[in-house]
């Protein structure tokens, strides 16, 4: 007798009939979208892990080229090569960095988290230490890349893969933030002038496609600068990267700024404060705190954006990979090297997406 | 003779075509409390907030304790040093503690060592009888408790003059009792006020003049007994017979 | 005397402004001269000169996927126009593709269906979370894995499905034909006041018309009617496998299949995120307020729902519609002929003029997106909710 009504009260059996079940058609489409998941995960996964190779192929013979892949052998019989990226790793992460010095570069990789962390974590104990890092790190992350007192210079030309677009997108993110700070505040000003040139940029920047940009850095700027300047390709890519999401963050900022109510700037000056401490101590750290979430927005963007540089021929980690693909020993293993790049994008991004949802759930209930 | 803290003559006030002040003559003393009643849109509110600059006047004189009120920056901090304002809003700040709330103007405008600030601070908590709110922040505090703290954030600069825009209009009922009873202590003390109000209950225990405002002008100005006993204009006798009849 | 001047100067609100938007301006104006002298210095050092003649100049290559006739002997401004008309196809085809997917997909993600939904939050995060790049590298390449020619995949007797391209019949418009294309406008125009009218007569006497169904078989059906009437005016030149490639017909490039259905299914992915927001945002009440006074859901969805959802979307809807069109630009990676390959790349590295070719091209788009949210603009006021502060 207990037996009967607790399966009908049970709470698994009630959610699958109130979200599955609920009518024929729900059932009907449960019964498809079950079947398409079966489907669709198989394919998947016998394709990358189950009738994959990674090391060695299904002789046992250990896969120096394409041409050892067992779907090269027996076509049709088996998944990815994965030989491709553990073969061509160092490229994927480093670029073409001389490997002895990757130690370097795997430094940088590993003080990164540290200099983020103080922007990300409020309750940090000694955040205000982890801050001044953040802005040391910019200088101490390109000495190690670069070289110069002590270590063998490498120039930018040899990084590549990963270290580009990391090196890109954090740098752009760093150096795009004060200057999106000082537009977003510069579009509000009283002063026509400094308003309308802050809007035009703003807008001129938001209405051109980013590659145009990437094109007019790369090919202005020598024309704009005197004889003996030339910055390198990569700079120029961190340029255009920066300008263009410094109109993005301001943006975003300047909502922020809106939503904090008149009154407290009010209340700020009526006490005597001047506009920048006003601006400084009492709505800028309100409008960021409430702007997080679209500026890490932004930030996601810019990360994926980076992999437009490959279009003015840097070595990103797209560029990487399509260079990899059009290497004779290993040409055509197209899906392998994309599904792997697709990947690595995704965890990051992801990630960063997943950042900003637990800064808006928690924004809501600091705020209530 | 006691000096006059604040003179304001003939100043007008223009939003683009609308004229929201009109010939306004206001004479403070000090150790003067002045209550400032009229309908909405009566200019009330600008009136006050153009002794602090937080509006702009166009025509007409403003002075403050001697400095006169122009576009000159010098003189509008020096001004607002000296008078503080209490907003129907509260508008405290959401971000900062209590304390922190407090002492943030002594430290940054009057370069007050920290230690020095927080001790004033925690004075003037005391004043406003709520000392055991220090750590907390805005958002825990009820809208009395959050008033008063206002009222001792603009103290703790140690005004000359205080300025009271609509106090108590976004107070829940139970809770206007607490804030006026920290301005009649104000008052008890001596502090030349300002107070825009519908309160007429304070405004008889407190005020010595009573002003009437309407359509960007003073109808009306007498002292209380006056005031609400043998109102002289039509439209005083008009607002007094709407509000306190309720 | 000069003291107060100087203190004026310095603390009086309105003239201290002045004078830094003056030093602004005078910085700006400083670093626009150095930078022309440098740049005309520089340019003339190269031997390239300015100005835009070049314009009328051959521009000595081919585009291969062009809507107007172009050869390779056509100028640089011809180059131009091809370049801008391709941009604003695949921006066009794929706005349309996406808001139409999109839609589906946010309204699949609010299915009270568990597996459904979450199919759908699948699709949508691995969307959202890999370059739009990468995605339209990854669907070019399928698309080149397609049957060779001579093994073309056929659909219906019609259609040929190769890896360069899908070859189709191409329409040849006979003379009649411009009378069936111009009965099709004066049905539209028709279907418009036939709709106001009918309308009025249902708020006179309560009487409903059923206004969607009358105007769609109008419009539908008096081409068609007119198209028999004038003696079939179409006819259709069918591609035919002649050696190694088609002859006539008109043909879909993979450049362009690919870039479509990457723009498409990355834009919609984040309409179907503002899709699904906008439908969330119209709350709970309102469903239950006018289900209360016996609205049927569908009028409850016409009336009520959707037009409030629609304010709420359309202004981010247009953002993204903005974002498809820059990214159009992406078309350089796999060889779509949109503006900035063909006038932006080639047109460029041929004539080293970057500075008036670059110019030209953020222009364009710069009219572009301000166009756009013009259009935005307009539509957002005429649906504001009056008395919104």
């Amino acid at each position: 007798m207990s037996a009967s009504i607790s399966l009908t009260h049970n709470k698994y059996y009630s959610w699958c009939r109130n979200n599955l079940f609920s009518s024929w058609i729900n059932g009907i489409i449960t019964i498809l979208s079950i079947y398409f998941i079966y489907e669709v995960s198989s394919f998947f996964l016998n394709w990358t892990i189950f009738e994959a190779d990674f090391v060695n192929n299904f002789r046992g013979e250990k896969i120096t080229d394409r041409t050892f892949c067992s779907k090269n052998i027996e076509p049709g019989q088996h998944g990815a090569c994965w030989a491709i990226i553990i073969v061509r790793f160092h490229q994927f992460v480093y670029g073409f960095y001389p490997v002895e010095e990757a130690w370097r570069v795997n430094l940088v990789y590993g003080l990164l988290p540290f200099a983020l962390v103080g922007i990300f974590f409020d309750n940090l104990p000694f955040r205000k230490y982890f801050i001044y890092f953040t802005f040391l790190f910019p200088f101490i992350g390109y000495f190690l890349l670069y070289g110069g007192a002590g270590l063998d210079v490498v120039g930018t030309s040899k990084w590549g893969g990963l270290l580009v677009t990391l090196f890109l997108g954090v740098t752009g993110i760093l150096l795009a933030f004060p200057l999106s700070i000082i537009l977003a505040l510069g579009r509000r000003s009283k002063m026509p002038v400094i308003k309308t040139i802050c809007i035009i940029f703003i807008e001129f920047i938001r209405g051109v496609p980013l590659i145009t940009l990437l094109f007019t850095a790369n090919v202005m700027l020598p024309l704009f600068l005197p004889d003996g300047v030339r910055p390198d390709n990569l700079l120029r890519a961190l340029v255009a990267v920066t300008l263009f999401q410094s109109a993005y963050m301001a943006e975003a900022i300047r909502g922020g700024l809106q939503a904090i109510p008149k009154g407290q700037l009010e209340a700020a000056q009526s006490l005597g404060l001047t506009y920048w401490q006003s601006t400084r101590k009492i709505i800028l750290p309100q409008a960021l705190k409430i702007s997080i979430p679209p500026i890490v927005n932004t930030c996601i963007g810019l990360f994926k954006d980076t992999s437009l540089v490959l279009i003015i021929g840097l070595f990103d980690l797209l560029g990487v990979g399509r260079a990899a693909v059009s290497d004779i020993d290993w040409a055509k293993l197209h899906y392998e090297v994309y599904v792997f790049i697709s990947l690595v994008f995704f965890i990051f991004c992801f990630g960063m997406s997943r950042y900003s949802l637990y800064l808006e759930k928690k924004l809501k209930t600091d705020n209530s | 003779m006691t000096e006059q803290v604040i003179q304001l003559e003939k100043v007008n006030k223009w939003y683009d075509d609308f004229h929201v002040l009109k010939d306004i003559d206001l004479f403070v003393e000090k150790g003067q409390r002045i209550v400032i009643c009229g309908p909405s849109g009566s200019g009330k509110s600008t009136m006050i907030r153009c002794i602090n600059r937080l509006e702009a006047h166009q025509k007409g004189k403003i002075v403050v304790h001697g400095t006169e009120l122009t576009n000159d920056l010098k003189n509008i901090d020096l001004i607002r040093k000296n008078v503080g304002m209490v907003f129907q809003q509260f508008n405290l700040f959401p971000h900062l503690s209590v304390l922190d709330n407090i002492a943030l103007a002594p430290i940054w405008v009057k370069k007050m060592p920290k230690k020095e600030a927080e001790e004033i601070a925690m004075s003037y908590l005391e004043k406003v009888k709520i000392p055991e709110q220090a750590e907390k922040f805005p958002g825990q505090l009820s809208g009395g408790q959050q008033q008063r703290v206002a009222i001792a954030r603009s103290l703790a600069m140690n005004p000359d003059i205080m300025l009271f825009d609509e106090p108590t209009s976004a107070l829940d009922p139970e809770m206007i009792k607490e804030v006026l009873d920290v301005m009649i202590q104000l008052a008890e003390e001596g502090m030349t006020m300002l107070v825009v109000t519908h309160e007429m209950g304070f405004a008889k225990t407190v005020a010595d003049q009573m002003i009437f405002m309407d359509e960007g002008r003073i109808v009306e100005q007498a002292k209380p007994d006056e005031f609400f006993n043998n109102p002289k204009s039509d439209r005083t006798k008009l607002f007094l017979s709407q509000i306190l009849n309720h | 005397m000069s003291n107060s001047f100087l203190r004026k100067l310095i603390f009086d609100e309105k003239i201290r402004s002045l004078v830094v938007q003056t030093l602004i301006i005078g910085i700006f104006a400083l670093i626009i001269y150095l930078i022309t002298q440098q740049t005309a210095y520089n340019l003339e050092k190269r031997g390239i000169g300015t100005g835009f003649g070049f314009l009328n100049m051959s521009a000595g290559y081919d585009i291969s996927i062009r809507l107007i006739p172009y050869t390779s002997e056509s100028t640089h401004f011809r180059a131009y126009l091809v370049g801008l008309i391709n941009t604003l196809m695949i921006s066009i085809c794929g706005c349309f593709l996406a808001t139409i997917l999109g839609f589906l997909v946010g309204i699949i993600r609010l299915s009270s269906n568990w597996l459904f939904r979450n199919i759908a939050y699948v699709y949508v995060e691995f969307t959202r979370n890999v370059p739009v790049l990468l995605q339209i590298i990854l669907y070019y390449t399928i698309l080149l894995y397609l049957p060779k020619i001579k093994q073309a995949l056929v659909l219906f007797d019609t259609f040929y499905i190769t890896n360069r391209g899908i070859y189709s019949p191409a329409p040849i418009f006979k003379d009649g034909f411009s009378i069936v294309a111009w009965s099709f406008v004066v049905a539209i125009i028709f279907s418009i006041f036939l709709k106001k009218y009918l309308k009025k007569k249902q708020e006179k006497s309560g009487n409903q018309y059923p206004i969607f169904y009358i105007n769609s078989a109008l419009i539908i059906f008096t081409p068609i009617i007119f198209y028999y009437i004038m003696d079939m005016p179409l006819d259709f030149d069918h591609p035919i496998l002649k050696g190694f490639n088609f002859k006539g017909g008109m043909v879909v490039r993979p450049e362009f299949m690919g870039m479509l259905l990457g723009l498409s299914i990355y834009t919609a992915a984040f309409i179907s995120e503002t899709v699904r927001s906008g439908i969330i945002s119209v709350s709970k009440g309102q469903r239950e307020a006018s289900q209360a006074l016996g609205l049927k859901n569908n009028l409850v969805l016409r009336l009520i729902v959707i037009p409030q959802a629609l304010r709420v979307i359309i202004p981010p809807l247009t953002s993204q519609y903005l974002n498809l069109t820059k990214n159009s630009s992406l078309g350089i990676a796999i060889g779509y002929a949109d503006l900035v390959h063909g006038f932006g790349g080639i047109s460029l590295n041929q004539t080293g003029k970057a500075i008036e070719i670059m110019s030209m091209v953020m222009v364009t788009y710069l009219t572009i997106s301000l166009t756009i949210s013009l259009f935005m603009n307009i539509y957002n006021k005429s649906v504001q909710f009056k008395g919104n502060a």
